[in-house]
């Protein structure tokens, strides 16, 4: 035997593991809801019927609520990401800096991630129906409303919109005020990752700029950005997918919804691919911007 | 031209400040509410003066949640205790050897398997696990119980599909902890095991003897990961860890308990939202006390490993 053969059998013995789950317990199940999707299923006896694409034409075109949501989702999660990576650069750029209390910062910036961002923290405002203890910002706002006046930011809103300042991207600017709890919670590892990135930048590219007359400002462009923008694409990847399988956001609830209250199998099995469709797509838009985005930049 | 310098850096460091304390304050915020509301009286959360801290401190809350009736909170502990160790255990056993294996060896179709390994990261788990769910309720390994027993095993209520799903790399974000281990592995040099295969040293050795000592960080760090994620995760739990009281499993029916507590002691009137919401904040601060603890001893174990594992492509 080959040394080449004999490399490649130890390569298959190791990754046999990961063979045998993902053949049993992903492929399989995968399979199996991949066909549900396309049957009408009587959930008594879990009998199967074809309908060809009856299923997915009743998610899309018959379902009051599905389109919405997954509309809404798509375009939260496009915001959501851009805020995040957004967010976590800068929060990195800060904790790279020295500065007194950076490791309890820091600790405190990766809590979320320990406590799975939400989970358990999000657990009473799921569900009851009661956020005013959780968000700092709602706090502020129920605060304000006690007070006499209304919402902090709806104000803001009222004020902005009445003197005719486009609307449109303010009420973008006002979403992420809003949800900025959220996106701060989900943010741990990216930050941990950008900074990472911006230790491994060996010091003496900063030396030699200092010497050759570079600004910080002009430093960071052109040393700490292009050095560490690789890294984007994974963030940005590893955001995306956070966000699409988070347990608590609206079309994952539509789906259990469908499934364990409704017993519609078939229909929520279809609303499932529909939803995997579409969050392939876009990780596979986001990496190909990104890439050609850093290509540029380099 | 001094002046302006230490002003500027003086403004610098004073938004710096203030960012950071934001942003921190709004991560701990929640936090300090439920600990807060969980030392209060009932009395003292309909008092409209008792805003932020408790008037009558009292630790009748969480002897209430501890008891059998809510939490079970000692058999909970004990048993998530033992299922997220047992888990993480397994889960980065099996996810070191496939790591190594793809990030050393060359072999067909080695491509499409990673790709697997990326499509196992991207599906959520709520896509398969009815069907799941079903496979369980009727195990059966190639037909062998049904002919023997007449009908396939009901697992549903065991820990024994569970480890299974672990046990290769099935398991809570197992797709992440392979590519993970994947990536420190590439970041090794390679000489160290052709020195050890020019000794005569065989594969599984080398990678027992040489390998695995390089790879204690990351595993930790995977160790840890899988550890926490599985103390507080809810889905798996609900769905395959039916049988046993675990914390993150008895959390949610708190709301039941509490009323059906109230209804054996003969009052009929439903628990109050604010006291439900209570018990919840106390089970929650019950549940990530120990989670805390960990953080603070190891959480060098968790931040270092991911700098080091580096990320990059």
């Amino acid at each position: 035997m080959t040394i080449r053969a004999r490399r490649a059998i130890t390569g298959y013995l190791f990754i046999l593991p990961f063979i045998i789950g993902f053949l049993v317990f992903m492929v399989r199940p995968l399979f199996n809801s991949f066909y549900m999707s396309f049957c009408d299923v009587n959930p008594n006896g879990l009998t199967m019927e074809w309908t060809g694409m009856a299923n997915y034409k009743y998610a899309l075109a018959a379902d009051p609520e599905y389109n919405r949501l997954l509309s809404e989702e798509v375009s939260r999660m496009i915001i959501n990401t851009l805020a995040t990576l957004v967010l976590s650069f800068v929060v990195a750029v800060i904790l790279n800096g020295k500065f007194k209390g950076r490791t309890l910062a820091r600790a405190i910036f990766f809590l979320p991630v320990i406590f799975s961002a939400g989970v358990l923290l999000g657990l009473d405002s799921n569900m009851l129906g009661i956020e005013a203890q959780n968000t700092l910002m709602s706090g502020i706002g129920a605060a304000i409303n006690e007070s006499g006046g209304v919402n902090l930011t709806e104000s803001l809103q009222n004020m902005l919109q009445a003197s005719g300042i486009g609307t449109r991207a303010f009420r973008v600017v006002f979403d992420i005020i809003d949800s900025v709890y959220d996106i701060v919670i989900a943010s741990g590892i990216q930050i941990i990752v950008f900074l990472s990135g911006m230790q491994n930048i060996p010091a003496s590219l900063y030396e030699a700029a200092h010497v050759e007359g570079c600004s910080g400002w002009e430093s960071f462009w052109k040393i700490t950005f292009p050095m560490v923008s690789p890294l984007l694409l994974v963030n940005a990847i590893y955001t995306i997918i956070d966000f699409f399988t988070k347990s608590n956001n609206v079309v994952m609830e539509k789906i259990s919804e469908v499934m364990y209250a409704n017993y519609k199998f078939g229909v929520a099995s279809a609303m499932s691919w529909i939803y995997f469709g579409i969050s392939i797509l876009m990780i596979s838009v986001a990496s190909l911007i990104i890439t050609l985005g850093v290509k540029n930049v380099e | 031209m001094l002046l302006r310098r230490t002003m500027g850096q003086g403004a610098v460091s004073l938004i710096r400040g203030l960012l950071l304390f934001g942003l921190c304050f709004m991560i701990i915020q929640p936090l300090l509410m439920k600990l807060s509301v969980s030392l209060m009286e009932e009395r003292d959360l309909y008092d409209s003066t008792v805003t932020l801290l408790p008037r009558h401190l009292t630790w009748a809350n969480y002897e209430l949640a501890a008891s059998d009736t809510l939490l079970n909170y000692w058999k909970s502990l004990f048993n998530t205790f033992w299922i997220s160790l047992t888990t993480a255990i397994l889960q980065v056993a099996a996810c070191t050897l496939t790591g190594y294996g793809f990030a050393r060896f060359d072999f067909p179709l080695k491509k499409l398997w990673f790709a697997c390994v990326i499509l196992v990261i991207i599906i959520p788990p709520q896509t398969i696990s009815t069907s799941l769910y079903m496979y369980f309720s009727n195990f059966d390994i190639f037909g062998i119980f049904k002919a023997i027993t007449g009908r396939g095993l009901n697992l549903r209520s065991s820990f024994t599909p569970y480890a299974l799903m672990c046990a290769t790399c099935m398991g809570l974000k197992d797709g992440l902890y392979i590519f993970m281990i994947r990536q420190y592995f590439k970041g090794i040099p390679v000489s160290l095991e052709e020195a050890a295969y020019v000794d005569g040293c065989g594969f599984f050795h080398t990678f027992w003897k040489v390998m695995l000592p390089d790879a204690v960080p990351i595993m930790t760090s995977c160790f840890l990961f899988a550890f926490v994620w599985q103390w507080t995760d809810r889905f798996y739990t609900n769905n395959f860890l039916r049988g046993f009281t675990t914390l993150s499993g008895n959390l949610p029916g708190i709301q039941q308990r509490l009323n059906q507590l109230k209804s054996t002691t003969g009052q009929t009137l439903q628990v109050s939202i604010s006291r439900v919401q209570q018990m919840i904040s106390t089970g929650v601060i019950m549940t990530i006390v120990p989670l805390l603890i960990l953080y603070v001893f190891a959480q060098r174990g968790f931040v270092e490993s991911l700098s080091t594992s580096g990320l990059k492509e």
